[in-house]
């Protein structure tokens, strides 16, 4: 099985005022293509930082992060911008969805970017829609959603766009317990039936079994389990 | 979906705030345009008058008179082409509040020296010839529904008595500035009442406007005039009509400099109001700028949806100012008395700037947020809270 994701040498250190705040040190790692990754670990460890380099909206202060066979950390900001649409999906622990717009406008959202007819738009939106089960709720915003409906339309967002990789940061973390296993059978759907290559954080250490492959993150240093 | 639809959907977020911001814009548009008007309106005196008259005063003060004598004196100058010359008449006409110029005049020459007063021969003819006859801008005619052969009774003040006066004749404006508020009638039939009543006070004339041939020689004819009474009872002073007529406003002109100020502070007010607006939505929509940037939308994105944002705001505000301006200036100018402005219309330099400025301001006032989506980072924003 091939790679998709190559980290080598990975550190990242944040700086406040000018106080600096290491948080990965000289982290290596590798994903396969179809993976499911789960990284845990306490809090402050740098899950969240971690997911965010391989995703691509933040940048490593050293080392490579190559994904799909393009280093990402050498890209210009607008680059990894269409970069990031055409190869990550984002599911996050508030689902932040766009409030003033319905669950299909939401899903729609990445597709504006596309070259994609309305017609073809409307295809894929409903079928996304219909993969995380809420094709009857189209028309509802935000507001009018359970969370974990809305975790489900934050998930039909992140995929509706075809990514290669979706990556989930506490995907289930504000959710009551049906709704978290709702989630996570979605997630390994999508990892089975689509393939979609995924890399979830989490403290739920249910969650964390259903992944194939579970890392151990403690004060920026990977245990591979 | 298009964008245009999200850039509605977030200015009607918050309903009453975005109310606000465009009632704000709408009010400071009006205020704007109805001060650039009465701003307009007191200097298109001085724009309306002719570089081709003079007008001589008692040197001291306007309100002193000067004898009749005076006239053939003047008309002997060289370049002077024609004089007429008229009185202050005022009176009460109605009441107190009616107020337009009433002035005592030479029917012979002054709609030769006034040809931007336009009034039929017939009308003229008769005029010169009945001696309690007078002549009203159409103006004066419509408000207060005058016609031919009506009596115009006046309470004399500075002439004191009962005067009628019977409208013979209307006349009406050239151009757009011309002064279609006034009453004119006879010099000599208020000279011949006034040197019974008064004896004494008969034969003077509040002031004399010359027709000159050649204004690039204003200033010579002026000094020729005044040197003719220098060292007399009652010494002249002339000067163009527009140098007059700025004179009159320089009594007036630290009001209209304020004015002036007042209605370019006014836009730097609408801009803070919808900047605050912007700076407020922009701040509670940090996380998701940071959501928009994650899915791989460019910093034209974003630029779009604020700015855009605050042009929906502005335009709809400015819109709906300039739509009330329209009836607002209506009512000022039916409220105004007629005769202190010639015309009370906005200009459409004024509607153009108060359109474009409304338009400028909504892209200025989404700059600072603009900036401030844009410098944040990502990670950043999604870990901001409100
Ligand atoms: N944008 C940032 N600026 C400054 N410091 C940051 C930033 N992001 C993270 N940190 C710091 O880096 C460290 C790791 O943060 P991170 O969010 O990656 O932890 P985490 O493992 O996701 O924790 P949690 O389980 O609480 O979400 C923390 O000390 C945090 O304060
Ligand atoms: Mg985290």
């Amino acid at each position: 099985m091939s790679l998709i994701i190559q980290i080598e040498n990975l550190s990242k250190s944040y700086w406040r005022d000018s106080m600096e705040i290491p948080v990965l040190h000289n982290l290596n790692l590798e994903v396969e293509r179809g993976g499911f990754l789960s990284l845990m670990g306490p809090s402050g460890s740098g899950k969240t930082t971690l997911l965010n380099l391989i995703a691509g909206i933040d940048r490593p202060s050293s080392g490579k992060v190559i994904v799909n066979d393009s280093d990402i950390s050498k890209m210009g900001e607008s680059a990894l911008a269409k970069w990031r649409a055409i190869n990550i999906g984002f599911v996050f622990q508030f689902y932040n969805l766009i409030p003033v717009l319905t669950a299909y406008e939401n899903v729609e959202l990445p597709l504006i970017l596309t070259k994609l007819s309305r017609k073809e738009r409307k295809k894929h939106v409903e079928t996304a829609l219909s993969i995380v089960g809420l094709e009857d709720r189209m028309h509802h915003s935000p507001r009018q959603l359970s969370g974990g409906q809305e975790q489900r339309v934050a998930i039909a967002r992140a995929i509706v766009a075809d990514p290669l990789i979706l990556v989930a940061d506490e995907p289930t973390g504000d959710l009551d317990k049906n709704s978290a296993d709702e989630i996570l059978t979605l997630m390994k759907r999508l990892n089975s039936e689509f393939d979609k290559t995924i890399i979830i954080v989490t403290h739920d250490p249910h969650a964390a079994r259903i992944a194939k492959i579970v890392h151990q993150l403690d004060k920026g240093e990977l245990i591979i389990k | 979906m298009k964008i245009f639809k999200l850039l509605l959907k977030n200015s009607l977020r918050h309903k009453l705030r975005t109310f606000l911001t465009i009632l704000g814009i709408a009010i400071a548009v009006i205020a704007f345009n109805v001060l650039r008007t009465v701003v307009t309106a007191w200097s298109v005196g001085v724009e309306a008058s002719s570089a081709n008259r003079l007008i001589t005063r008692q040197a001291i003060s306007f309100i002193f008179t000067l004898p009749y004598a005076y006239r053939d004196k003047i008309a002997q100058v060289q370049g002077v082409e024609e004089v007429t010359f008229a009185n202050w008449f005022q009176g009460v006409y109605i009441d107190k509040n009616q107020f337009f110029a009433r002035l005592a005049v030479d029917p012979e020459t002054l709609f030769r020296v006034y040809p931007e007063y336009l009034i039929s021969e017939d009308e003229l003819a008769t005029f010169k010839k009945e001696r309690n006859s007078c002549v009203i801008g159409i103006d004066i005619a419509k408000k207060y529904d005058l016609k031919i052969g009506d009596v115009m009774n006046i309470d004399g003040d500075i002439y004191p008595g009962n005067w009628d006066f019977v409208v013979k004749g209307i006349y009406h404006p050239r151009d757009k500035t011309t002064d279609a508020t006034q009453m004119f009638f006879h010099w000599t039939y208020l000279d011949e009442r006034i040197k019974q009543d008064m004896p004494g006070r008969d034969g003077e004339v509040g002031w004399y406007t010359i027709k000159i041939s050649d204004p690039s020689k204003a200033a010579a004819v002026s000094e020729q005039i005044d040197k003719l009474f220098k060292n007399s009872m009652a010494e002249t002073k002339t000067e163009t009509e527009r140098a007059f007529q700025q004179g009159f406003l320089q009594s007036t002109s630290s009001i209209i400099t304020s004015m002036n100020v007042i209605s370019f502070v006014i836009i730097g007010i609408i801009m803070l109001v919808l900047g605050n607006t912007m700076i407020m939505a922009a701040r509670e929509r940090t996380r998701e700028y940071a959501v928009f940037k994650t899915l791989g939308f460019s910093a034209r994105h974003l630029v779009g949806l604020i700015m855009g944002e605050s042009l929906i705001i502005s335009a709809i505000g400015g819109g709906l100012g300039l739509a009330l301006t329209f009836p607002i200036i209506a009512a000022f100018a039916e409220f105004i008395p007629k005769g202190w402005f010639p015309i009370f219309e906005i200009e459409t330099i004024t509607i153009v700037f108060s359109v474009t400025a409304a338009l400028m301001i909504g892209i200025l006032a989404s700059i600072f947020p603009i900036q401030k989506a844009l410098r944040t980072k990502i990670v950043d924003g999604f870990r901001f809270v409100g």
